[in-house]
């Protein structure tokens, strides 16, 4: 097939109130509210329908309700939300997100939801990392599966509704599979609607709608660890670059210390955080339990600094400190991350992980059934004798579209953007739990946010047909360059997932993100260029070949933003900058895009905090994190306040 | 044919019935060798009208095959509730009993698969094509009478109280004494499978609490179907073993009583 | 460490398509799928195959592997001899769009066929109460990743075109089970699961069990209890009877 030969095809078109791109979580519920508002809805997925990588998340979904503590409240969840985040969070946004989510957990028991239940019939919540209280609802490790599942029935049950309304079930909802959005149309700098191609045939398509939510999830697959799908290539970012809206908190990265490392089918998959929690311990090649070599100052009198101690600590809480696997996320990364550079790893590149020898067989069969099933399966590997190999891996991305907190509307009119695709809540880390719950509030605000901005519009705008002749142009670019012989892209990709892999990772120095920009631009370069085989039905080779342009636009703004922040917070840890600074947390690095590919980075002054939230936190804990001087405004507020 | 090889709906064009590289063909054939064993000696034994009691020894042991023995022609002391069946070659002597039995296995939704697959070939195995070339499952007559697999079931619990009985019985010799030899060991473990296999069955499942939908609010009735859940896992084996267990009653019974062997006696 | 295996791959579309070969480089501890995604980059970059997380946890990338229905990212390479040819085509029941990809679009079709979760009608959200034994069953099925292996392996429709119009498959057989089972559902579901969905097709052979990743015991939990809440209601003369005598022939009682 020649481009010249596809241009003139006929492109299939659709017109919708509300265009939703991805169905995960965040993405079926603002469907939902769409559709709920009474507008015509369509749902646009890479996948099929209910394969979001929302089904991935296994803890549990964070929600305030006090079924287990009743002294939980949203104030409290607020406050480990801004705690965990490093105060860097959008606070109006951790403010809606803790005090909306129990009504949105609650409302997925009338869509048919299934959780785990306390002995007086509500809702079970579980302890989680970060959090005062039992918070997380859950079932068993399965909760993200529930969560989609049961969403994807709601949207079944509504096309139900319709269908018995007009005859039709897709009237109002419309689910189109395996579809790739590649471009965004804007007239008059408003949303006009979208382009792309349904994988399956390699056919085009286009919606024109006002409104188009974006729920793509994150952009892991842009690093050569991760325990992210083959989807997550920042799509939702990329677009909204693209589109002129804006990308905020970037350089925050999440990677989760524990994944496995072999065998390669299975590299950068989880192994959950309980593993260390019931008494799993790290050693280094040498054997030695490392991590209590990784005790930073600020730690020493938290932690256990012998074994001994820590060896106690399992039976005896109270009177013993905790051992230093359990440190947060970003220290146990790091510290396995320096052991595999020095030398001590494990043949596989990794640490070793054990269980084995504190608990019985029976033990870990009760309390870790899924790890013990995903290690004998895939790795092999008996948890119950042997022990596991481990090491950091890519896990979430806190940076994403700068969003209107209230609405989910990004700078772009029109343009909404919810769950791990937005930016802010979660300032520079994520606490766990706080996804599932996070893509269910503001895929709900979304879906509200652009039915009502439809609703305020006069009139529609247009797609220019010049952009669409445009867009399929460009989505036709990688059949044209195989004539010039391009290179094959997943080539280009596996080197820029090493780029970023071995130069924008978990500690990051100041000369190895210059090299990596610098790489970057050439791979920039080759992008443009690569070329492919076969034709336009689901080939795979040319899908990788659009998504890479996507890849390389928000690894640069991960590039960047990571050079430009000196400081370590999070997940942002700077080798040459190691301690955290109270200037920078008033600093957004927001990054826009130049051109096809090439990104601009500017500052923004952060919002500062209602008094009201303030006041929910001890003066001696926000002195580590506030200037004198935002702190001495507050007092000076807050004094005002009572007269 | 098998719509899997007929390439008119869309589907992958390949030739094969199946790319199926294992012995799959091994388990349904060993299935319909054994059942088809076990149906014979079965037919034979309950036609034969001979060798099921032991009327010639001190002790009473009964067939579960002719239980309860209510033809003219049992033995008196193997008639343990009357006798008014007329004797004739053609009716086995628990002819009463013998089509319930038969029937509550036949429904009984593990030999169904065995069947089905071993028989019919529908399917011989997973993702193997089947030969036929219509399916109605068990939508209409007669296969929609497997439905009434809980009447048998019903039927099976009564016989099993009579078998029980038998085996209780079976202690007390003919001149009052107790008791105890091979033989009763083997009439008791045989009655304990049965058991096994009549309380592990589905519909028993369903009756038992299955039905209910909040187990919460019958807590004795939850404790038996979490019991019965137990033994139903093993439905299946419980299906051969009983078999067997029959087979072997069925034959110590006759050997004892046809004078091949004398029965190992433990007390009197 | 590594080897050549010998990979026979059903390359083709709609129209026509055949088994073709490749030698094939594996390593140690790899799975099927990572074999075809070095086909995919080196010998075959358009083979097209459908997959996501790669950890047995979303159910995309079925397909047949020596002629069982199998996700292909749990299929290690070290189940087969190195000397063993390896053959994968794709699900054999459904039409066939590319290589290994199916048009799954009948499972979408049946599901939207089952009426949906019937919320009890004086229950605000919020106000749910239910046993953690009550929902035990139901949270059983909910385990299932809708891989469509079940789907594609139950010989009902896999051999029987013509079954699909009436026979929802053994997901959504279950799907209906999960429903009857779930305490807080106010719709009777039953007598549909006969009449509309075809719970009388299935001959409970097991297959669907027998393909199960997730290890659901599809039959003996899901169909058969669902066979006998059907007999329940329409053949059971007893409970029939009972029903006129005391009256209890409302939905709710019946659920009980």
């Amino acid at each position: 097939m020649t481009a010249s030969a596809a241009t003139s095809e006929e492109i299939e078109h659709h017109t919708f109130d509300v265009v939703v791109i991805g169905a995960g979580g965040a993405g079926l519920r603002a469907a939902i509210e769409a559709r709920l508002q009474g507008k015509r809805t369509a749902i646009i997925t890479k996948s099929l329908f209910g394969k979001a990588h929302t089904v991935m998340a296994e803890g549990g979904c964070a929600a305030a309700m006090g079924n287990v503590n009743p002294n939980d409240n949203w104030k409290v969840h607020f406050a480990d939300t801004m705690r965990g985040g490093k105060f860097l969070n959008n606070w109006r946004m951790a403010e809606l997100h803790a005090k909306e989510a129990p009504d949105r957990v609650w409302e997925l028991e009338t869509y048919g939801a299934l959780f785990d239940r306390t002995p007086d019939g509500k809702i079970s919540q579980r302890n989680f990392g970060g959090h005062t209280y039992p918070r997380l609802a859950h079932v068993g490790d399965r909760t993200g599966l529930e969560l989609i599942r049961t969403l994807q029935q709601k949207i079944v049950s509504l096309q139900q509704e319709d269908h018995a309304a007009t005859g039709d079930y897709e009237s109002y909802i419309k689910v189109f599979h395996e579809t790739t959005i590649t471009e965004l149309f804007k007239t008059d700098g408003r949303i006009s609607g979208c382009f792309g191609y349904f994988r399956p045939t390699g056919k085009f398509v286009r919606f024109d709608a006002p409104a188009i939510v974006l729920a793509t999830g994150g952009v892991g697959k842009s690093y050569s660890v991760t325990s992210n799908s083959w989807e997550y290539t920042g799509d939702g970012h990329a677009l909204a670059l693209r589109a002129g809206a804006t990308l905020i908190n970037m350089e925050f990265l999440q990677f989760h210390p524990t994944g496995m490392v072999w065998p390669p089918s299975v590299k950068g998959i989880l192994v959950t955080e309980s593993v260390r929690g019931d008494g799993g311990v790290l050693r280094n090649s040498e054997g030695k339990r490392f991590m209590f070599d990784y005790i930073a100052d600020v730690f020493k009198n938290l932690y256990a600094t012998t074994e001994e101690e820590a060896d106690r600590w399992y039976t005896d809480p109270d009177n013993n400190k905790r051992p230093p696997e359990l440190l947060p996320r970003d220290e146990v990364a790091r510290a396995i991350n320096a052991e595999v550079k020095a030398g001590r790893g494990s043949p596989h590149g990794g640490v070793y992980l054990d269980v084995s020898t504190r608990l019985s067989p029976e033990q870990i069969l009760k309390r870790l059934p899924s790890m013990y099933h995903q290690f004998k399966e895939l790795a092999d590997v008996d948890i119950t004798k042997e022990p596991m190999e481990v090491g950091p891996t890519c896990h979430y991305v806190m940076g994403g579209i700068e969003v209107d907190p209230d609405t989910g509307m990004s700078v772009v009119p029109g343009l909404f953007a919810a769950g791990e695709c937005s930016g802010g809540m979660h300032g520079s880390n994520r606490l766990g739990g706080n996804s599932l719950s996070d893509l269910l509030v503001f895929g709900r605000r979304c879906g509200l946010g652009a039915a009502q901005y439809v609703d305020g519009l006069d009139a529609r705008p247009q797609v220019q047909e010049a952009d669409v002749v445009t867009a399929t142009e460009r989505a036709l670019l990688p059949f044209t360059t195989a004539a010039e012989g391009g290179e094959n892209p997943f080539v280009v990709h596996q080197e820029l997932q090493k780029t970023m892999h071995e130069l924008v990772g978990i500690i990051r120095k100041a000369d190895e993100m210059e090299l990596a920009l610098k790489k970057l631009e050439d791979i920039a370069v080759r992008a443009r260029t690569v070329s492919v085989t076969g034709g336009r039905a689901f080939n795979p080779n040319w899908h990788l070949a659009l998504d890479l342009r996507n890849m390389l636009l928000v690894s640069m703004c991960v590039a960047k933003a990571a050079l430009e922040r000196k400081e370590s917070r999070g997940g942002h840890t700077r080798d040459d900058y190691p301690v955290m600074d109270p200037e920078w947390r008033k600093v957004l690095l927001v990054c826009s895009a130049e051109g096809e590919d090439n990104v601009r980075l500017e500052r923004k002054e952060q919002v500062p905090m209602r008094p009201d939230l303030l006041d929910l936190f001890e003066m001696d804990e926000l002195k580590k994190y506030f200037t004198g001087e935002e702190l001495g405004g507050h007092r000076a507020t807050a004094q005002e306040g009572a007269k | 044919m098998s719509s899997t090889t007929d390439a008119s709906a869309g589907r992958a064009q390949i030739a094969e019935r199946t790319l199926r590289t294992d012995r799959w063909w091994f388990p349904p054939l060993r299935d319909a060798i054994l059942l088809v064993l076990w149906v014979a000696y079965a037919t034979v034994r309950a036609f034969q009208q001979d060798w099921y009691f032991t009327a010639d020894q001190n002790y009473n042991y009964l067939t579960p095959f002719y239980s309860p023995c209510f033809s003219v022609g049992c033995v008196p002391e193997a008639s343990h509730f009357g006798q008014f069946l007329p004797d004739w070659w053609f009716l086995p002597y628990a002819a009463i009993t013998l089509p319930f039995l038969l029937l509550f296995r036949l429904t009984c939704y593990y030999y169904r698969k065995a069947y089905y697959r071993a028989f019919w070939l529908s399917p011989p195995a997973c993702a193997v094509a089947e030969p036929h070339r219509t399916y109605t499952g068990e939508t209409r007559f007669p296969l929609i009478a497997q439905n009434l697999h809980r009447y048998f079931f019903y039927a099976a619990v009564i016989i099993s109280v009579i078998n029980t009985y038998d085996v209780v019985v079976a202690f007390i010799n003919k001149d009052g004494s107790f008791g105890l030899g091979l033989g009763n060991l083997i009439l008791l473990a045989n009655v304990i499978l049965l058991w096994a296999y009549t309380i592990s069955c589905h519909s028993c499942r369903n009756i038992v609490a299955g039905r209910l939908n909040h187990f919460s609010k019958h807590p004795l009735r939850y404790k038996a179907w979490t019991f019965v859940s137990k033994l139903n896992a093993r439905h299946m084996e419980l299906a051969w073993t009983t078999l067997a267990s029959l087979a072997i009653t069925d034959f110590y019974i006759m050997a004892v009583s046809a004078g091949w062997i004398s029965d190992l006696r433990i007390v009197g | 460490m590594s080897y050549w295996a010998r990979f026979r791959v059903w390359r083709g579309d709609s129209e026509k398509g055949e088994l073709v070969d490749y030698p094939v480089e594996v390593n140690e501890g790899e799975v099927v799928l990572d074999v075809v995604h070095r086909l995919q980059q080196t010998e075959a970059p358009d083979l097209a195959v459908r997959w996501n997380c790669k950890a047995g946890k979303c159910g995309s990338c079925s397909m047949e592997i020596n002629g069982r229905p199998r996700l292909a990212c749990m299929t290690r390479m070290n189940t087969f001899a190195e000397d063993e040819v390896v053959t994968i085509t794709p699900l054999r029941t459904f039409p066939v769009i590319r290589d290994l990809v199916t048009d799954v679009s009948f499972n979408y079709t049946k599901a939207r066929e089952v009426p949906a979760f019937a919320p009890p009608p004086d229950l605000k959200p919020g106000e749910y109460r239910m046993q953690q034994v009550d929902v035990e069953r139901s949270q059983e099925f909910r385990k299932c990743i809708e891989c469509y292996l079940c789907q594609n392996t139950c010989h009902v429709v896999r051999d029987h075109e013509e079954n699909k119009q009436h026979f929802a498959g053994p997901r959504y057989l279950m799907r209906i089970a999960e429903l009857d089972m779930h305490p807080l559902d106010a719709a009777d579901r039953k007598r549909a699961a006969q009449e509309e969905h075809g719970l009388g097709f299935c001959n409970i052979t097991k297959c669907c069990t027998e393909v199960c990743p997730e290890n659901i015991k599809i039959t003996d939990n899901a169909l058969i209890p669902l066979k006998e809440r059907v007999v329940d209601r329409k053949y059971d003369p007893l409970i029939w009877l009972g029903n006129k005598i005391f009256k209890r022939g409302d939905v709710r009682a019946a659920k009980q």
